[in-house]
């Protein structure tokens, strides 16, 4: 319950965090909303002996909606993605994530930059930025780059962010007006990480599928955007048959492990029951 | 490890104190300041008895460190009481329609409510169902919980009323 | 003049008496954050406590060495089982005459098992310095299935075998085997084997009451205080039993009981969690006489979980004979029950199953057999019973499964199948098979009323046609209507057979009136959330007319409070709520003399109303009872003493036998293995009714508990021995989210032993409603061919079950 001591340090903006880290390199991490690390802090599972408070850091704040992108500041809270009606307009399947994500305390503290960059195969934002192809702005010493999300996770806790490296913004291309979209979590209670969930893009004309895009999570070591499944869907009358197919391919493409949630097999047939209620959800909403 | 040195507004008090910038805000709270209204009901995040109001926010005490909340401006239960010592309005419907049997959540359940009600004044039940789903109750069961809530909100809406 | 304009009624609400929904008057400091849990407490000089747990479940502890550990700044002492012994400490007794180590004494028999105790300035320092212990050990082969441990050659409890590897006499008898605890056994087993061999139709069954915890929101604590110069121990803790407390810490510390002060401060929910002593208790009153300082130690959530006291754990196969009509005529009941690694459940001594043969349940069963087998494994100590009387949640489980089995073998309908063999209320009181005296019952009435209320039938046959859709495949959700009719045995208990280490289980009621007509009442019971503070009051008021708010009344600490045996197995009402109409009574036959005294008349001239004395035939003749109070210190009457108060030690003739009948309709997903509970509607007997609006939160509280452990709450273990759901993120505890909104109704069929007839309601709905949340998974799946399947009915094991019987086609 009691964390190991650290040195507390709250810079003013991003080049101050990153000196820090140079400085200390493995050991320092740095703090966005805490409702991860802290809790591995408190069970000592994260060693950490210098801490870098992010929260004074404008730089790092804010949701600006573009017509081609929408910029979000790593900082900004769960809360601010729901509370956020422009966002909501624009991209509306993440406040339809947001909303499942934890408790409506964690979701105060709780931000995309913390829920994207730490790895953790049980977050659900991940999935959705690739289900979304955003890409990451990383800033370090060498300077600053961009990371697709579809090309940012390795494994569990290892993603393509350098230790001195700090995600400062998610770069979110605007969704054609017409879209549907959808995210769907099965879930044991409020609170809990997905027993399988799945973010689902579909663009369709004249009952065509134009474009699909389809994301699972919690159900291997890292968010598993299933190109195969899209491709399954796109060209299709997004028919009984091609839906099916969609399904075939991601659970393909999943590898869960057995935990307290279930064995295999149940993740396995839940993830293919969740993602074909995400798909029509979205074929529904879709229109053109 | 060195102590540094905190200030915040705690139930409209200046506060200050020395503490190891690893003290989590709900042992501050109850340790340094003697503020025991907040709970401790476990250290995974789950169970929101340590919820306080911090910067307009329902937050987990348990889950900040001291340091994060430098310059914040806290509410705990005990600020939402009245002045003369008299219960405020949730805490008189908690009384009121039986919202609580040990009290161990209740300070949680209460300081979230309170924000839950500036969120969203005229909640449906189901709505606060979804917003107090951040704080576990072992006996009540909540439907009382909800119960007073929905009562709170009628209360505060007509006194509003009232005011204007 | 203004009594002139009220009416006997009037007066009697004013009162706030016995079936008024009175306020508590416990909101008020717990709505402001101003209650006083033992987490509050501060004292000057104050030094706490943390334990060093083994990460293995049976291990032997080669060596301790805590000196990194003392180089923590901060840190005053490290304990060890080396340092308790020469106090005789390092074992303690359990409630269940097994004992149990304090710290660990050459082995460790469970995962998190205390093996040093941690004392520093405070709780970070605590922290930094268990991190610095090192501790070497030596794996030793785990055992964590009870039927296996009965076949090892691995014994687990070395001290209970002699010097040729044998296993020595337990505290209920002898052993077979040395990881075998006891037998025990109940009725009559050749006549129950003739009856079922003989039988036109036998159902047979096994099943798993799996392993919970109580988990009260607020975890187990103490803090100690031992003044040298008094010489006196004051001992704050979570404690269910107070005195018993005291007496326990008083014979194994050899303080004398009179210089030991327990005090049970507020306390943040019990459920059975905080009836037993834990190390922790013991380590914080050594610490604190070591020190000369008062210790506080409070564990963590991880602590509870793993290492305080589980609930159930019990394999439970059962067989079930009827005629082919459904007329019941046998059951047999065998149960293996696993232990932990001590025997720490708490049962009265003669009960080491507790009150298991209450399995005959709600029905006429004419001849039965139970036979209990108790195991050690390596698993945590226990077990308690979590929010019912002892182990009755497993003898309701047992028996409304085995009904809903024999349902399905005659293909009768659940609900006929019960109305037919239900005891009828010309039969009580009611001998059972298995030895117990229910006090009373009317099973159809509230059965009746319950069925028209929900509208059965109409369930039935809404159910039958989603059976029909299912299989026609025009829907994926299968309906389950789960029904419960319940009765449970509290109140333990006559002292002729209920003691907890050798205390009667009595209970206890003492009761002063002030001269200016207020009151204070203390009871050796203890509320963890029941709210006697409010309740208690509102029997003394109605008995001996004083205002509910004039009443103080309070519990917890053994130097004012009464002696009694705590609060647990709804017996408060029960026990205590007697003694307190007991002592009410005597109040109120001394107040008689004197109102008579003061009106000149005779004392059988004078009768009670409400709130006063009036003399018979002239009613504007009378003394209030503020009259009365100032009388009783005022007056010199001869042949009465002055003051007016009294006590009062009950000793229950029987127990109490409160009842119910619940039906919930769930809604399953089968794809998914998700549930919803559509409707939840519960009717409750609980006798008389105190405060309703109580028995509601009470319902409420229970039934929820119960959807959590019938639909995920478990403590599981792998096959090493680790806790795989040791925190909050695995142990299910639902949200507002996941619960429903309950209807609650009853019925009022009193106690006619108990003073006021009222029987006690906390439990009930906890025992009643798991059975009827599994059955009403299990119903969903009865016309897909399933008999049974074991709780938790988490979606996995739902979805499982739909995939077994091949539904996913």
């Amino acid at each position: 319950m009691i964390p190991s001591g650290f040195e507390y340090h709250r810079p003013a903006d991003v080049a101050g965090a990153l000196s820090i880290l140079q400085e200390h390199g493995d050991d320092a991490r740095v703090i966005a909303g805490g409702h991860s690390l802290i809790p591995m802090m408190k069970l000592r599972m994260a060693d950490v002996d210098h801490l870098i408070d992010l929260q004074d850091i404008d730089a790092l704040k804010g949701i600006s909606i573009g017509t081609d992108e929408v910029t979000i500041g790593a900082m900004v809270t769960q809360h601010e993605l729901i509370e956020n009606d422009a966002l909501a307009q624009a991209v509306p399947i993440i406040r339809e994530a947001a909303l499942v994500i934890a408790d409506p305390q964690v979701r105060y503290v709780g931000t995309i930059g913390g829920n994207v960059a730490n790895g953790d195969p049980g977050n659900d934002m991940p999935g959705l930025m690739q289900c979304l192809d955003a890409r990451f702005e990383l800033v370090g010493p060498d300077g600053t780059r961009e990371v697709p999300a579809r090309e940012f996770y390795e494994a569990a806790y290892f993603t393509a962010r350098e230790d001195e490296e700090i995600l400062t913004k998610v770069i979110i291309p605007v969704p054609a007006v017409g879209t549907g979209q959808a995210y769907e979590k099965q879930k044991r209670k409020i609170g809990d990480y997905a027993t399988a969930a799945s973010g689902v893009m579909i663009q369709t004309e004249g009952g065509v599928c134009t474009a699909a895009s389809i994301a699972m999570t919690n159900l291997a070591d890292t968010p598993i955007w299933c190109e195969a499944a899209s491709d399954a869907l796109v060209g299709s009358d997004l028919g009984d048959a091609a839906c099916k197919a969609a399904v075939a391919a991601a659970i393909d493409a999943i590898e869960p492990v057995a935990d307290n949630r279930g064995p295999v097999e149940f993740k396995k047939h839940v993830a293919g029951v969740i993602l074909r209620r995400a798909i029509d959800r979205a074929i529904a909403r879709a229109s053109n | 490890m060195s102590k540094m040195h905190v200030k915040l507004k705690v139930n409209g008090r200046e506060v200050e104190g020395l503490a190891e910038p690893r003290t989590l805000l709900i042992h501050f709270l109850r340790e340094n300041l003697k503020i025991t209204g907040p709970h401790i009901g476990c250290e995974t995040s789950h169970c929101g008895a340590c919820t306080v109001d911090l910067n307009g926010k329902s937050i987990k005490s348990c889950t900040v460190f001291v340091a994060q909340a430098q310059e914040a401006e806290i509410t705990t239960v005990e600020g939402l009481s009245n002045d003369d010592g008299t219960l405020g309005v949730i805490q008189e419907m908690f009384r009121e329609h039986h919202g609580l049997q040990c009290g161990f959540c209740t300070p949680g359940m209460i300081t979230r409510a309170h924000r839950l009600l500036q969120e969203n004044p005229s909640p449906s039940e189901e709505e606060v169902r979804f917003g107090m789903a951040g704080n576990l109750c072992r006996c009540t069961g909540y439907q009382n919980i909800v119960k007073s809530i929905m009562a709170a909100s009628d209360q505060l809406n007509a006194q509003k009323e009232a005011a204007e | 003049m203004k009594d002139e304009v009220q009416t006997p009624e009037d007066r009697a609400a004013g009162l706030k008496g016995m079936g008024c929904s009175r306020k508590r008057v416990e909101d008020v400091r717990f709505t402001q954050g101003k209650g006083n849990y033992v987490d509050d407490i501060k004292l000057d000089g104050m030094l706490f406590g943390d334990f060093v747990r083994s990460p293995y479940a049976h291990a032997r502890v080669k060596s301790i060495n805590s000196e990194e550990a003392m180089k923590v700044p901060g840190v005053v002492a490290v304990i060890t089982a080396a340092d308790l012994e020469p106090l005789g400490l390092h074992w303690m007794p359990t409630l269940a005459g097994d004992k149990q180590m304090v710290l660990a004494d050459g082995k460790v028999l469970f995962q998190g098992q205390e093996v040093a105790f941690v004392v520093a300035e405070d709780r970070y320092a605590a922290a930094d310095a268990v991190e610095l212990v090192e501790v070497e050990y030596e794996e030793l082969p785990v055992i964590v299935d009870p039927f296996e441990a009965l076949k090892s050659d691995v014994v687990l409890r070395e001290d209970t075998v002699d010097e040729n590897g044998k296993a020595t006499d337990g505290a209920h008898g002898p052993r077979n085997h040395p990881n075998h605890i006891f037998t025990w056994e109940a009725g009559e087993e050749a006549e129950t084997n003739a009856v079922i061999d003989s039988a036109e139709v036998v159902a047979e069954e096994t099943m798993y009451y799996h392993r919970t915890h109580p988990c009260p929101l607020e975890t187990c604590g103490s803090v100690a205080s031992m003044d040298k110069v008094t010489g006196k121990l004051t001992l704050w803790g979570t404690f269910q039993a107070p005195h018993a407390i005291r007496t326990v810490v008083s014979l194994i510390s050899g303080i004398a009981e009179h210089n030991i002060r327990v005090i049970s401060p507020d306390i943040g929910g019990g459920f059975g969690n905080k009836v037993g002593a834990y190390s922790g208790y013991v380590c914080s009153v050594v610490a604190s006489i070591v020190t000369g300082r008062p210790v506080k130690w409070i564990e963590d959530r991880m602590e509870n979980l793993m290492t305080t006291a589980f609930a159930r754990d019990y394999w439970m196969k059962g067989k079930i004979s009827a005629t082919k009509e459904g007329k019941i005529t046998g059951l047999h009941c065998h149960v293996t029950a696993d232990h932990g690694g001590f025997d720490a459940c708490a049962d009265p001594t003669k009960f080491p199953a507790g009150f298991m043969n209450i399995c005959t349940g709600s029905y006429d069963i004419p001849t039965a057999y139970l036979a209990v087998d108790g195991v050690y494994t390596n698993k945590a100590p226990g077990g308690v019973s979590y929010r019912c009387s002892f182990r009755v949640t497993e003898a309701v489980y047992f028996i409304e499964r085995m009904i809903e089995v024999l349902a399905i073998k005659l293909n009768m309908d659940a609900a006929e199948l019960r109305r037919i063999n239900f005891i009828k209320k010309e039969q009580f009181p009611y001998q059972s098979a298995l030895g117990w005296e229910y006090d009373s019952g009317d099973y159809h009435t509230a059965w009746d009323k319950a069925m028209k209320a929900v509208d059965y039938d109409g369930l039935r046959a809404e159910q039958a046609q989603r059976v029909e859709d299912f299989k026609a495949g025009k829907t994926r959700s299968l309906m389950g209507i789960g029904l419960s009719f319940f009765t449970e045995i509290v109140g333990a208990g006559p002292v002729k057979n209920c003691d907890i280490l050798g205390l009667g289980m009595f209970d206890s009621c003492e009761i002063r009136i002030h001269p200016t007509g207020s009151a204070i009442a203390r009871l050796g019971t203890i509320s963890q959330g029941q709210g006697h503070a409010t309740t208690f009051s509102q029997i003394i008021a109605s008995e001996i007319g004083i205002p509910a708010d004039d009443i103080t009344l309070e519990e917890g600490d053994t130097d004012t409070a009464p002696y009694g045996l705590g609060t647990y197995g709804s017996r408060s009402t029960p026990v205590a709520g007697a003694a307190t109409a007991m002592a009410a009574r005597k109040i109120r036959a001394k107040a008689q003399m004197i109102a008579a005294y003061l009106l000149e008349v005779h004392d059988d001239d004078v009768e009670f109303d409400v709130d006063r004395f009036v003399v018979k035939g002239a009613p504007e003749r009378f003394k209030t009872m503020k009259e009365i109070a100032f009388a009783a210190y005022n007056q010199a009457i001869p042949g009465i003493e002055p003051g007016l108060e009294a006590v009062s030690y009950y000793d229950p003739p029987n127990m109490t036998y409160p009842f119910g009948a619940y039906v919930c309709v769930m809604d399953i997903d089968v794809d998914t293995g998700v549930p919803d509970i559509r409707r939840f509607y519960a009717l409750d007997d609980c006798g008389t009714r105190i405060n309703p609006m109580i028995i509601e939160g009470q319902v409420h509280g229970g039934l929820t508990e119960a959807l959590a452990v019938a639909l995920g709450q478990e403590i599981a273990y792998d096959e090493m021995g680790n806790v795989k759901t040791g925190t909050l993120m695995d142990f299910f505890l639902p949200t507002a989210w996941e619960v429903p909104n309950y209807e609650t109704d009853y019925t009022v069929t009193p106690s006619p032993h108990h003073p006021i007839g009222a029987k006690g309601v906390g439990e009930s709905p906890h025992v009643g409603g798991v059975p009827c949340f599994s059955n009403a998974v299990q119903d969903a799946f009865r016309a897909f061919g399933l008999t049974h399947t074991n709780m938790p009915h988490d979606h996995w094991r739902i979805w499982k079950t739909a995939n077994d019987l091949g539904l996913h086609g």
